[in-house]
């Protein structure tokens, strides 16, 4: 077989600009009108952007409310808790980047290098420290993963074993970590703890939920079912709703609930739905001798799925899947009409404000801008794992 | 060989593992756990109904709602009931899930074609309008459009005016509208036959061409004789059917005309202009997933770039496309339930506010799922139906 040295590739054209700018935006008389047309809308989007950008709009609201927008009404002599967070997180995105270079190289650059440059805004001396600590963590991160490319389990592990870690951290107990009542969770941090637990737990619910659908027991399938397509015809908002008004109702002692609480159980529910559609996807695919070969070398039907059948099933439906996380992160939004102060409900609150009426635009394409980071971020990240799994391995 | 291993498999294990008793004892076991959780929480809520006092079944509804509804595509009035109000916001959440869904194919085609354009501009313009679109969520441009969009237009004195005349405010958007008069039912009589021929002759033109091979363009001609009657039918009628209503400014406000509320025209664009960056998507890997082979073997066989696009590319493409549509269509229609978020008196918005003034809560969210679960059966029964017809025929 021909290493991949000696396949030789297809020699590079060399274009000439000239010719490339007449092949791509003037080869006919139609596809120059597009050209000018459409020269003429980017300048004007672009320029008006840029003049309303530096000129007239007033950041001073971002600026003075930035602690506001990130952690929410987080104790300020506490906050070093979600550093370490940040810290811990950076520190594994760079043992990512180290061993699996091709998944989250670019976002663990991007990411660490903002970092860095941020550090050098003029923030408080903690904060910037802070900040420095992180970005450089990225880079030393991928430096000692590099060293170590065998131990991809052991970071996945620990990732998983963050979470829960990174909930306790924000929450607190004892007398070393005083409690921050969930109340004052806020902005950012919020969106994020939403996101990730709600991702965490609707995960394996999912993967459970399409398992019974496929189940050849009528009862489990038929409940399993039920639920799945109850849930995927109602609007989230509501399942949402249902969790904040009706759990009192439902369960004796409900108001009890943390607010937060209800939010993640209802996403996790909903979100559950639409992954156990997906994962059927990927069980659908995976051809009958697959069964029928575990089933001759003696595996139980629990063995048979734990070993045989999701290793395969979910790798094949791993975009589908990060598809919907990234729909849950956006839809954490939501919590604002519950009265949560996510990210988005900082906003809604800081515009209240009468000092601050009137900036709407300001305030809003800020919000939008940090959501679209980490949305772009995860769906980045797919794709490039698409690539790296879909060739070959099968 | 020992004489175990050779002897017949014993004829019945023991019933404790036999797979067909525990695979019914198991169900039996889970249909009772559902059963008593099920029945839990329906204890619960009677009881806890019972100490609101609060009492069950639909008889509130036909109680006077006594609020106002902003957006009335049907007479009320807050003396009207309850289910009355509950009506105008199933109307008013079809308004805009309907005109949103036409609105983002149409928007999401062309991006997604945009997006595979030979003209380099033109593509990068069009991949980036996805990228910015997809990736911020939906409640946050409701916001913007909303709150930093039209209610930022200048005020009603002061409003801008287009063409047309179309005058923009932060009272919304008022143009030149239509009104109906007492003959227009039996215009769309007119209409409705010439419909229904045109699709007639449309077959018969079609068989005529698979049986002898002449060729008629059929779609012309269809075309021609829906127009003829619609012409025939407002020359017949004695009144003409539909009158033009031009607003015109009475102090602050507007007299007739066609006037869209800042609410809706927010949630209308929003909607449209996040879907279809999704359509859009979904349009471009339709077209891509398409063997470049048959793109060629089109050419190869002397088609025109339309004609290869229209007759071998799209009805392949089509197969791809229409699935993953049908679920973005589901997903504008319950993302209109965000209009509560702005202001617009939907389905959702106006059962929130019987909720708040009745305090029943447990129906009133069963009404809203059911509502939305009709409203999401009819939606995939049509493109099941219209899938079926693009589908790959098999012999």
């Amino acid at each position: 077989m021909a290493s991949v040295s000696e396949i030789i590739t297809r020699p590079r054209e060399r274009v000439h600009a000239v010719k490339w700018i007449k092949n791509n935006l003037f080869s006919s008389w139609f596809n120059t009108l597009l050209t000018v047309l459409s020269s003429a809308l980017m300048y004007t989007i672009l320029s008006q952007l840029f003049i309303w950008i530096f000129t007239i709009a007033n950041w001073r609201v971002i600026a003075v409310n930035l602690r506001l927008f990130m952690v929410g009404t987080y104790p300020l002599e506490q906050i070093w808790r979600l550093w370490l967070c940040v810290a811990i997180g950076t520190t594994l995105l760079g043992l990512s980047w180290g061993i699996w270079p091709h998944v989250v190289s670019r976002v663990a650059m991007v990411y660490g290098t903002a970092l860095l440059l941020l550090a050098l805004a003029p923030f408080g001396v903690t904060t910037r420290i802070w900040l420095a600590g992180c970005g450089a963590l990225v880079f030393v991160g991928m430096l000692v993963g590099r060293r170590i490319p065998d131990a991809g389990r052991w970071v996945a592990l620990t990732w998983l074993v963050f979470l829960p870690l990174m909930l306790i951290l924000m929450r607190g107990f004892g007398t070393f970590l005083p409690v921050v009542q969930t109340r004052q969770w806020g902005g950012l941090q919020l969106t994020l703890v939403l996101a990730i637990t709600g991702i965490a737990l609707s995960f394996p619910l999912g993967v459970l939920l399409a398992i019974g659908r496929r189940s050849p027991l009528p009862a489990i399938s038929l409940c399993c079912t039920l639920y799945i397509e109850l849930i995927r015809a109602v609007p989230l908002i509501t399942v949402l709703f249902m969790f904040q008004i009706m759990l009192p109702l439902f369960i004796p002692g409900g108001e009890s609930f943390d607010r937060i609480v209800r939010a993640i159980v209802a996403f996790t529910l909903f979100t559950a739905a639409y992954i156990a559609e997906n994962v059927r996807g990927g069980l659908q695919a995976i051809p009958r001798g697959q069964f029928e070969a575990a089933r001759a070398l003696g595996l139980n039907p629990f063995l048979t799925m734990s070993f045989i059948i999701l290793p395969q099933a979910l790798r094949i439906v791993i975009p589908a899947n990060v598809g919907q996380f990234i729909s849950l992160f956006k839809d954490t939004s939501l919590v604002v009409i519950a009265a949560l102060l996510d990210l988005l409900g900082i906003g809604r609150s800081v515009l209240a404000q009468s000092e601050f009426l009137g900036l709407q635009t300001e305030v809003l394409l800020f919000v939008a801008a940090v959501y679209w980071i980490f949305t772009f971020s995860m769906s980045h990240v797919s794709k490039r794992l698409e690539q790296t799994i879909g060739g070959g391995n099968r | 060989m020992s004489e175990q291993a050779i002897s017949p498999l014993p004829t019945r294990p023991p019933f404790w593992r036999d797979v067909r008793i525990l695979a019914i004892l198991g169900q039996v076991a889970f249909v009772l756990i559902i059963a008593v959780v099920a029945g839990m929480l329906y204890a619960n809520v009677t009881s806890g109904m019972q100490r609101l006092g609060i009492v069950g079944g639909f008889d509130f509804m036909n109680q006077t709602a006594g609020f106002d509804i902003g957006v009335r595509p049907i007479p009320y009035s807050p003396s009207d009931t309850y289910w009355r109000a509950f009506r105008v916001g199933v109307i008013n959440t079809l308004l805009v899930s309907i005109l949103g869904i036409v609105l983002a194919t149409l928007l999401g085609l062309l991006i997604g074609i945009a997006q595979l354009s030979s003209n380099w501009l033109v593509a990068r313009l069009a991949q980036s309008y996805v990228v910015i679109f997809r990736h911020v969520p939906v409640l946050v441009q409701l916001f913007f459009w909303y709150q930093a969009v039209f209610l930022r237009l200048p005020r009603i004195q002061n409003a801008i005016e287009l063409p047309g005349p179309i005058y923009l405010s932060n009272k919304g958007l008022i143009m030149v509208g239509l009104t109906a008069t007492p003959s227009t039912s039996w215009w769309f009589g007119f209409i409705f036959i010439g419909v229904l021929g045109a699709v007639m002759i449309w077959y018969w033109l079609k068989r005529r061409q698979e049986r002898t091979g002449q060729q008629a363009p059929r779609f012309l001609i269809s075309l021609l004789v829906v127009a003829t009657t619609t012409i025939i039918g407002w020359l017949v009628l004695a009144t003409p059917p539909l009158e033009l209503s031009i607003p015109e400014r009475r102090g602050l406000n507007y007299r007739g005309g066609f006037e869209l509320t800042p609410e809706y025209a927010a949630l209308l664009v929003g909607l449209v202009i996040y879907t279809a960056a999704f359509i859009a998507e979904i349009v471009r890997a339709g077209i891509q997933g398409v063997a470049k082979g048959q793109k060629e073997a089109a050419r190869a066989l002397g088609l025109s770039a339309s004609q290869s696009l229209r007759l071998v590319i799209l009805p392949q493409a089509l197969r791809i496309i229409i699935p993953p549509t049908t679920s973005q269509y589901l997903n504008l229609a319950k993302n209109s339930s965000l209009a509560i978020a702005i202001g617009y008196p939907d389905l959702f918005s106006v059962s929130r506010t019987i909720m708040n003034q009745t305090a029943q809560t447990v129906p009133m969210i069963g009404l809203i799922m059911f509502s939305y679960l009709i409203i999401s059966l009819i939606t995939s029964l049509f493109m099941n139906l219209y899938n079926r017809s693009v589908r790959l025929v098999e012999r």
